[in-house]
């Protein structure tokens, strides 16, 4: 069927909406990465929308120096990469044997992780359940709590179950044990819902700031995030106080800290574009995320 | 009886080691915090300890109800998240409808790929650029000076007045397109062969959608509302801890942060964990009370 009047009037002002909508997301982000390229002094006097005035790579060039940016680097990597692979396994194992139905003990666990999702500790016992075992200035502090996620358990638990039966039954004939069906079979099987919760624990560990916030003052253990959210939360004061402290004409704190945001962004806007297919399908196998 | 359990536990093995790590994990750091809770019945020294400190009922609750920055708090923690929901929930939806009417598939592509990148940048990233895009010389200011709107730059972040629409706004900037996602699979599911019906009928694009696509979608909207409603008391605790600063401070402390500046900066942790538990309660209330209502009206709930 064609389109009516009223369906490409429609369409006209969809379009014209949607490219206002892209610029509301776009601009100001562009607006950032223009301001990381431009000389700090002249960036104060305002008027800096798409393009940088006066280019500059020495914002880059300044933090790149920093030797701690690398080291809390280092550790959001290590955090991010180590975090997803513990949290797939411990949960994934655990949606694999739930998703049995003849798994002794099956029912109590489900019905434990229901009364999770409803009833929550809070921060302060969960501070001091956290404290108590140790975990405070741990690397692993950023990795254990989050092991286990019974959402994520669900979901894969149910998509577990979607697959055939017979072909785990002819792995077991042919002699494979239960830890090789689960890791030679079921886990290629669910590659997209597997790489769908991956996306959002790596997100949540690349973005997390609060735990290290919580519990870490060692700086050698500062993850980027948490790195960044002290440069942005004590130069507003330093600036003021300390204004001319810098001997630099080129740069100022404030544009230091755009090309921060952008160096620390940056791992997540190009890894994105490639994972998205598979958590727009994950995100239809789990139903409701968030 | 005992035998053959042995017997079935022995032969299942395998799966009985794959689930124990995240049994002893859901314990230690779901179930033992519950228990946890008892101390806002207590007066909690770190140095006495769970078992050695005093036991005082009720008082950490007669506190903070007594108590007038408790209604500051709590009127900023609504007051945010009411506009929120009744900004970003339908925005959602309206934006869903639309971007699943784009005809070019390669427009939609990108569309739905430039709306869902702010979600993945963290609450810190964004309190950042924020503080940039407003602050005195920033795109903003820039922007309405060089239109003569304004003749001098205005401080956005330092006005408290301006703090709930600087949260609420952030928030849909951030959100938006991430929570047109399931609304997108949902139309998706709708048998088109009920799109050519209306249009057979004469039915014009916009009855369509108010006819075909929201009745289609209605249980995915009433589900997400009762997740909305029942978290109506979390605002979002990064955003806040990165938006704040002493100037918005009356207006951008809500019950999430007010726990944490009180147990954790503080060192008050019983006061903080009754307020903790309050909220909590009022949370799960709310959703159960919406919950009803919604069977009532819609004969679609959660439960």
């Amino acid at each position: 069927m064609g389109l009516d009047r009223g369906e490409k009037i429609f369409n006209v002002f969809n379009v014209l909406f949607m490219l206002f909508f892209i610029s509301i997301i776009v601009f100001p982000l562009i607006n950032i990465v223009a301001l990381s390229f431009n000389n700090g002094y002249d960036a104060m006097k305002g008027g800096i929308y798409l393009f940088p005035r006066k280019f500059t790579l020495v914002n880059y060039e300044t933090i790149l120096k920093d030797t701690t940016i690398y080291r809390a680097f280092g550790v959001t990597a290590a955090k991010t990469v180590i975090g997803v692979i513990g949290h797939l396994v411990i949960t994934g194992a655990a949606a694999y044997a739930l998703s049995k139905s003849y798994l002794l003990g099956r029912k109590i666990f489900i019905r434990m992780g229901i009364i999770t999702m409803f009833f929550y500790g809070g921060m302060i016992p969960s501070f001091l359940v956290v404290k108590s075992l140790g975990l405070a200035n741990n690397f692993w502090v950023y990795i254990i709590p989050v092991l286990f996620s019974f959402y994520d358990m669900v979901i894969l638990m149910n998509f577990f179950r979607s697959l055939p039966e017979s072909i785990e039954e002819s792995a077991k004939i042919d002699g494979a044990n239960v830890f090789q069906v689960f890791f030679k079979i079921i886990v290629p099987l669910s590659f997209p819902v597997l790489a769908t919760i991956a996306l959002f624990h790596g997100v949540y560990q690349w973005n997390d700031f609060f735990v290290a916030k919580l519990y870490v003052t060692d700086k050698a253990l500062y993850p980027i995030q948490y790195y960044l959210y002290q440069l942005l939360t004590s130069a507003g004061a330093a600036s003021s106080a300390k204004a001319g402290v810098y001997i630099s004409k080129a740069f100022t704190t404030q544009s230091l800290q755009q090309a921060t945001m952008i160096v620390t962004t940056l791992p997540i806007v190009l890894i994105y574009p490639f994972l998205q297919k598979y958590f727009i399908s994950g995100m239809l196998v789990g139903g409701v995320k968030e | 009886m005992k035998s053959t359990f042995k017997h079935k536990f022995l032969s299942q093995w395998e799966l009985q080691v794959m689930v124990w790590p995240s049994i002893i994990l859901m314990i230690v750091f779901s179930f033992v915090p519950m228990f946890g809770l008892t101390i806002a019945f207590q007066d909690y020294s770190p140095l006495s300890g769970f078992a050695g400190s005093e036991f005082v009922g009720l008082d950490n609750f007669k506190a903070f109800l007594g108590d007038k920055d408790f209604y500051t708090v709590l009127t900023n923690t609504l007051g945010i998240s009411l506009m929120k929901l009744l900004i970003g929930f339908p925005l959602e939806i309206v934006l869903a409808i639309l971007i699943n009417q784009i005809r070019l598939g390669l427009f939609k592509k990108f569309t739905q790929t430039v709306s869902y990148l702010p979600h993945f940048l963290s609450w810190v990233i964004l309190g950042g650029m924020i503080t940039s895009w407003l602050g005195s010389t920033g795109l903003l200011n820039s922007f309405l000076l060089s239109t003569h709107l304004i003749s001098e730059p205005l401080s956005f972040l330092s006005n408290a007045n301006a703090y709930w629409w600087i949260a609420t706004l952030s928030d849909i900037w951030k959100e938006v397109g991430w929570g047109t996602i399931l609304y997108l699979a949902a139309i998706t599911g709708i048998d088109p062969s009920l799109y050519e019906a209306a249009k057979v009928d004469g039915a014009k694009i916009l009855k369509r959608i108010w006819y075909v696509t929201l009745p289609g979608i209605k249980n995915i909207i009433v589900l997400m509302f009762l997740l909305r409603v029942g978290s109506i008391l979390g605002a979002n605790l990064d955003q806040t801890l990165v938006l704040q600063n002493s100037s918005n401070m009356l207006r951008s402390e809500v019950i999430d942060s007010y726990v944490y500046h009180l147990g954790l900066a503080q060192g008050d942790f019983s006061f903080a964990t009754a307020v903790g538990i309050f909220s909590s309660v009022v949370s799960v209330t709310l959703l159960l009370v919406a919950n009803f209502l919604t069977k009532k009206l819609s004969d679609s709930s959660i439960f």
